[in-house]
């Protein structure tokens, strides 16, 4: 840690990974509900464990991104962060904000929180991902605000990079597009269709600039690679993420009753948001190749490189696979949707703050350079049990998916939604279980901040 | 050169190798956009030959020439810095965008004319290749004419010489895509029946 003001990154790192287990444990109920209906109904009904799986990620993922920009604006800037209170300040409002906002969700019917919160003066709720009361909006705006407020102010006063700009571009996209969560209007089209502006632009626009930035500047720290050549990357992959994500928001544009030609637009320019995936995966292991060091903290690199080879299988491949209009008016809704979101979720968004968590969280914790080898030994062994249970949670669902695809809309005597979920329940199962290997990968991670703590870091190989 | 991308042992194409990059990126999006045009146009072809006609093709091949003429321009600004002349290479660039300005100006014409007939997106399927192939190529020309304005800045600034030119090479490149996808363009959605 170069500068002291980077230690407020802490708080959000750790609250990020208590959030992420609160998600994994949602997500297990969820997954047991699907086939076993009333497990814990009345009280937690399957609407409710899914909002609260579904909103604990984004917002985890959201105190990641805090997080690692407080840690890496300060040190690329070379330059104190503009306010260390603020950031903490911040941190408290926007952890209690998600903790009332969860335990409203949990506690109160949803349509009772809606009026305890008085939504009807302006409403915003009821929307999927986006379902926080008003006044948590309202909330996260301020919170964004004032970071972009802090984060601004640094990358101001100190050395402009390419890193810092990118994150800068990423992160002031993902507060405005987040402003069209308020915009509820009564026409279901135009609702749906600015929804996605939040969702869509959010996802396969901004972040993926946030994510472009800190990976950057993670391989910068464990390869030694010229900044000037990681940069020139930096700069091609955004310009394809733009020029295909932007018109790629027609993918979500097919079947909602929007103009007919947002299936070619859609089409067309979504078959192409692999390609900025596909650079950034040959990025990656072409950096790591021409290391000019070997960095003690080789898990971190090992984050670093299964993100970009996890966001392509899940952003990418798994994206493109249901992508085309032909192919989506048999797949639009199906398991297969749920099993791009699970790894494309898990390859781009949770695999970069992990990373990110993985190459600071040692020196915010007084580390030199790195954990000792028994931490890295555990982390690696989480690394592979979450990796690995997501791609075979991404076969069961897709696997699910065909079958579902097949015996409900293609076959010449298609069957109802309940029959077919009933027939595909073995892959719900097999996925359940995989959901328990995750969570024992989860269990490791979260051991490796604490056995082998005492221990010496690993020498430095060069 | 340390800020440039290479790969040992390996001839490099002329400026930046990151451009190469973009550019095989970029002509894969056409190509994925033109093979649409043609295999949409299989199922439609009386369709498209009718409105084909509606599209003014005198302006288009007027255009063409444009684009050519302002990449010789480029061709001739690339020769004038690599022998050390930066002024005419200044003087080369600005032609160049000069005839990328023409450029926008006569689309923007074309535009004009269609959305004053009412022409849109849902006109029809010929109409929404159309307006969307040659929009995004616009918008090309102008990222373009952005790129080849940095670089003009940047030689005027005094950053190149006989010696180290990449950025003017670089932007070159940019500019010849930017001209040959409409040389493909061209034929195809104006002319060909």
């Amino acid at each position: 840690m170069k500068y002291q003001s980077q230690a407020v990154a802490k708080p959000y790192f750790v609250a990020a990974i208590v959030l992420f287990v609160a998600q994994i444990t949602f997500g297990l109920i969820i997954g047991l509900q699907y086939v076993i209906g009333d497990f814990l109904f009345p009280e937690i009904p399957f609407n409710v464990a899914r909002m609260v799986h579904t909103n604990t990620l984004i917002v985890w993922l959201l105190f990641g991104f805090m997080g690692a920009a407080y840690y890496l604006v300060p040190e690329e800037s070379e330059t104190e962060l503009h306010s260390p209170w603020l950031a903490k300040l911040m941190f408290w409002v926007f952890l209690v904000a998600a903790g009332l906002t969860v335990a409203g969700y949990l506690l109160v019917p949803y349509s009772g929180l809606a009026k305890l919160t008085g939504n009807s003066l302006l409403p915003t709720m009821g929307r999927e991902f986006l379902e926080q009361p008003t006044i948590t909006k309202l909330g996260i705006v301020v919170v964004a605000l004032a970071f972009l407020f802090n984060i601004g102010m640094t990358v101001l006063k100190g050395r402009k990079t390419v890193v810092n700009l990118v994150l800068l571009l990423g992160l002031v996209g993902l507060a405005v597009f987040f402003l069209f969560s308020f915009y509820n209007p009564t026409n279901v089209v135009l609702d749906k269709y600015f929804w996605w502006w939040t969702v869509h632009l959010w996802v396969e626009g901004v972040w993926e600039l946030i994510l472009g930035s800190i990976l950057a500047f993670v391989l910068i720290k464990v390869t030694g690679v010229d900044r000037e050549v990681i940069e020139k990357w930096l700069y091609v992959i955004i310009a394809m993420t733009l020029i295909t994500g932007i018109i790629g928001t027609g993918h979500h544009f097919y079947w909602i009753g929007t103009p007919e030609y947002w299936q070619w637009l859609g089409s067309i320019f979504s078959a192409l948001e692999p390609i900025p995936f596909f650079m950034m995966a040959v990025f990656a292991f072409n950096m790591v190749n021409k290391r000019r060091r070997n960095h003690p903290n080789r898990v971190a690199t090992l984050w670093a490189l299964g993100t970009a080879v996890m966001a392509f299988l899940g952003a990418g491949v798994w994206g493109f696979l249901h992508t085309l209009a032909p192919v989506n008016y048999y797949t639009h809704g199906t398991q297969i949707t749920a099993a791009h979101g699970h790894m494309a979720f898990f390859g781009a968004y949770v695999m970069i703050n992990l990373t990110m968590i993985s190459y600071a969280m040692p020196l915010l914790r007084g580390r030199t350079l790195a954990n000792s080898s028994r931490q890295q030994t555990l982390e690696t062994w989480a690394f592979w049990l979450m990796t690995i249970s997501i791609v075979l949670i991404t076969l069961f669902l897709t696997g699910a998916g065909i079958l579902q695809t097949y015996m409900q809309r293609v076959s010449v005597t298609p069957q109802p939604f309940m029959a077919v979920q009933e027939q595909i329940s073995l892959f719900y199962w097999l996925r359940e279980y995989t959901g328990l290997v995750f969570l024992l990968g989860l269990t490791l991670y979260i051991a490796s901040f604490f056995v082998g703590r005492k221990d010496p870091e690993p020498a430095v190989a060069n | 050169m340390s800020n440039t991308l290479t790969i040992e042992g390996v001839r490099q194409p002329p400026g930046d190798f990151a451009i190469w990059i973009f550019i095989m990126a970029e002509l894969l999006v056409f190509a994925i956009f033109f093979a649409a045009y043609a295999m949409t146009r299989m199922s439609h072809v009386e369709l498209f030959n009718e409105f084909q006609l509606q599209l003014n093709r005198r302006a288009a091949l007027a255009n063409t020439l444009v684009l050519i003429t302002s990449s010789y321009f480029v061709v001739r600004a690339v020769s004038a810095i690599s022998g050390g002349k930066a002024r005419s290479c200044l003087r080369w660039l600005l032609a160049a965008m000069g005839m990328g300005g023409l450029f926008i100006c006569i689309k923007s014409a074309e535009f004009a004319h269609h959305f004053a007939l009412g022409v849109n997106l849902s006109t029809n399927l010929f109409y929404m290749f159309y307006l969307s192939l040659t929009f995004f190529h616009f918008m090309h020309v102008i990222l373009g004419l952005v790129i080849l304005g940095a670089v003009a800045y940047k030689t005027r600034q005094g950053h190149y010489s006989a010696m180290n030119h990449t950025g003017v090479e670089t932007a070159a490149a940019y500019w010849h895509m930017v001209d040959l996808v409409w040389l493909i363009l061209f034929p195809l959605v104006y002319v060909m029946r």
